[in-house]
């Protein structure tokens, strides 16, 4: 039987406000436990929510983004359930009507295609506390510093076919929440929190039976768990048992998902009005001054990059990945002159470079100035695209400008049509056996031989002479 | 609608509530009469009426995006049974 496989996720990112959705409390990551979490977060008695605006408008901006439907008039809702880091016994979130409708955004196959991928809806809700669970004497540790800070949880569409489509979609949510700059993207901290619902069926079937996955913190334990889930449903149906409706926990030490709980023994939310807030409404000039320092979104500046650089939809889908790496391209490509030099510079020596070391575009030691000036020294002939390697290297260890490295070094590429022409001169007189075996070969043959000539050129030049001039003058000299 | 003692269970659960087998019947006939008087709401023809959300015909309004609370934890936790290193203690949630 032939297996299709379908994905929805739903994705958690939290919004990068300073203070919290309901109360004036800051949401600094890494406080000492409990510091901030005010009356309002321990849900003590007697007190009120107050919506935080910013929250309200980033949910907006990320509604826009997605050309979703806004919510005009959206309602928070109680979802109430028990556990220890959720001091009220209900978590306010949006139910029926959500601050975000229906939207969409495109990803990229892995054919280079576009799909469309529907988002079912965006809703604002406030986050748990964190539980610790190391042994406190039998007891279970609590932190409500986490609890009330805003979440805009993104539901999608069930349309993902497979594990790579899925993790395209979720790169795609969170590239665009941070080009919104709504979410700072961690995912180490957990400000991009990700589950996937996972089905299979025969292909064209109804729906089947879905397990969700839980605790996916990052795009390759995403891709991995969902693979492991569909394997491990379709061995289920095919030895002819059932998939059961239930909550599944990813293990990335065992690279399994395992139960958590079944559907028939979880929760009823028993969602209904929260009466300490009014509902939402959103009006004309609300939205258009949360839209109106909208950037320019990660498509349309991948398509700005193919058509105004030139550069390959590869290319210009690597280098929008953030808008960072972006503005460090064109920097550098308007400094040296020259995009396409630029872009292969800044995805190869610079991106690997920067993998190495562990590093952020933004923490570069090479600037984007700095790349678009020894650029420059390539495209006016100062240096050839092989020393750019050392002087790359150079810069990068700190030693200076491009310039600075190329002077401290001697690595001004050779064009003095003398100077060449005396180390040609010495590699011949130095060869007379190979000199004499390349006079006695075939042309065609000679072509090949010419190389150990060249070579030894660009080791006596130390790398310095320039290529075409080493090739023209050797020939002439050899059967001159 | 009349709600059985296994129901009557089920919910109790779901809301941490201890309810005695002696209680059962009777709560069962409260919560059943409860939902008569919902079904006679229900019976209502409501096409084309709104959904109330609160009962205040208002928007909410909004706070700026400020850190107004200082650090009271200590204030606070004078008051929690259990505490350690700053965290609230509480019976174990997972064995």
């Amino acid at each position: 039987m032939q297996w299709e496989t379908v994905i929805g996720l739903e994705i958690h990112a939290q919004l990068a406000t300073r203070s919290k959705i309901f109360s004036g409390a800051s949401t600094a990551f890494g406080a000492e436990p409990n510091t901030q979490a005010c009356n309002v977060d321990l849900g003590l008695p007697g007190v009120l929510p107050v919506l935080n605006r910013e929250a309200v408008r980033m949910a907006v901006r990320f509604g826009v983004a997605i050309e979703a439907e806004l919510g005009r008039r959206s309602v928070f809702a109680r979802k109430n359930y028990f556990y220890p880091d959720l001091p009220k016994g209900y978590q306010i979130s949006q139910f029926e009507l959500p601050v975000v409708g229906r939207g969409q955004v495109e990803i990229l196959q892995d054919d280079g295609t576009a799909k469309t991928i529907g988002v079912t809806r965006a809703h604002l809700e406030e986050d748990a506390g964190k539980s610790l669970h190391e042994d406190f004497h039998g007891l279970t540790g609590i932190d409500l510093n986490r609890a009330g800070t805003p979440l805009l949880e993104i539901v999608s569409e069930p349309d993902m076919r497979s594990a790579r489509e899925a993790v395209a979609y979720a790169r795609k949510i969170h590239q665009v929440v941070r080009y919104l700059g709504i979410c700072d993207g961690n995912m180490q901290e957990g400000s991009f929190r990700m589950d996937a619902n996972v089905s299979v069926r025969p292909y064209g079937d109804e729906l089947g039976t879905r397990a969700e996955l839980k605790n996916l913190n990052s795009f390759r334990f995403l891709e991995k768990a969902i693979n492991f889930e569909v394997e491990r449903q379709i061995d289920r149906l095919e030895s002819g048992a059932e998939v059961v409706q239930e909550t599944r926990l990813y293990d990335a030490d065992k690279d399994e998902t395992r139960s958590m709980r079944s559907k028939e023994e979880a929760n009823d939310y028993r969602y209904f009005p929260d009466p300490d807030l009014l509902p939402v409404e959103l009006d004309d000039s609300f939205i258009a001054s949360a839209v109106k320092d909208m950037p320019e979104l990660p498509d349309a500046k991948r398509q700005r990059f193919g058509q105004e650089y030139g550069l390959t939809a590869y290319d210009a889908q690597l280098l929008t990945g953030s808008e960072a790496l972006a503005d460090y391209f064109e920097s550098a490509a308007r400094e040296a002159g020259d995009p396409k030099l630029a872009a292969n510079w800044t995805n190869g020596a610079v991106s690997a470079a920067l993998n190495k070391g562990g590093l952020d575009i933004t923490s570069s030691p090479v600037t984007a100035s700095m790349l678009g000036v020894m650029l420059k020294r390539i495209v006016d002939g100062t240096i050839s695209g092989k020393i750019a390697k050392q002087v790359f290297e150079g810069m990068w260890s700190g030693d200076g400008t491009a310039d600075e490295v190329i002077e401290a070094k001697g690595l001004k590429q050779i064009t003095d049509g003398g100077a060449i022409e005396k180390i040609v001169a010495d590699v011949i007189a130095a060869n007379p056996r190979q000199v004499e075996n390349y006079l006695a070969a075939e042309a065609a043959k000679q072509q090949k031989m010419l190389g150990f000539f060249v070579g030894q050129v660009m080791k006596q030049s130390r790398g310095k002479a320039n290529p075409r001039q080493v090739n023209e003058l050797l020939t002439k000299k050899l059967r001159g | 609608m009349s709600l059985d003692r296994l129901e009557v269970e089920k919910i109790a659960h779901l809301a941490r509530m201890q309810v005695s087998g002696a209680e059962l019947d009777a709560v069962a006939e409260d919560l059943s009469d409860i939902l008569d008087l919902v079904a006679q709401m229900d019976a209502v023809d409501t096409a084309g009426v709104a959904p109330m959300a609160h009962p205040l015909h208002m928007a909410q309004r909004l706070r700026e995006d400020k850190v107004t609370e200082t650090d009271q934890r200590d204030h606070f936790q004078a008051i929690a049974p259990a505490t350690e290193n700053g965290l609230y203690l509480v019976p174990k949630v997972i064995g």
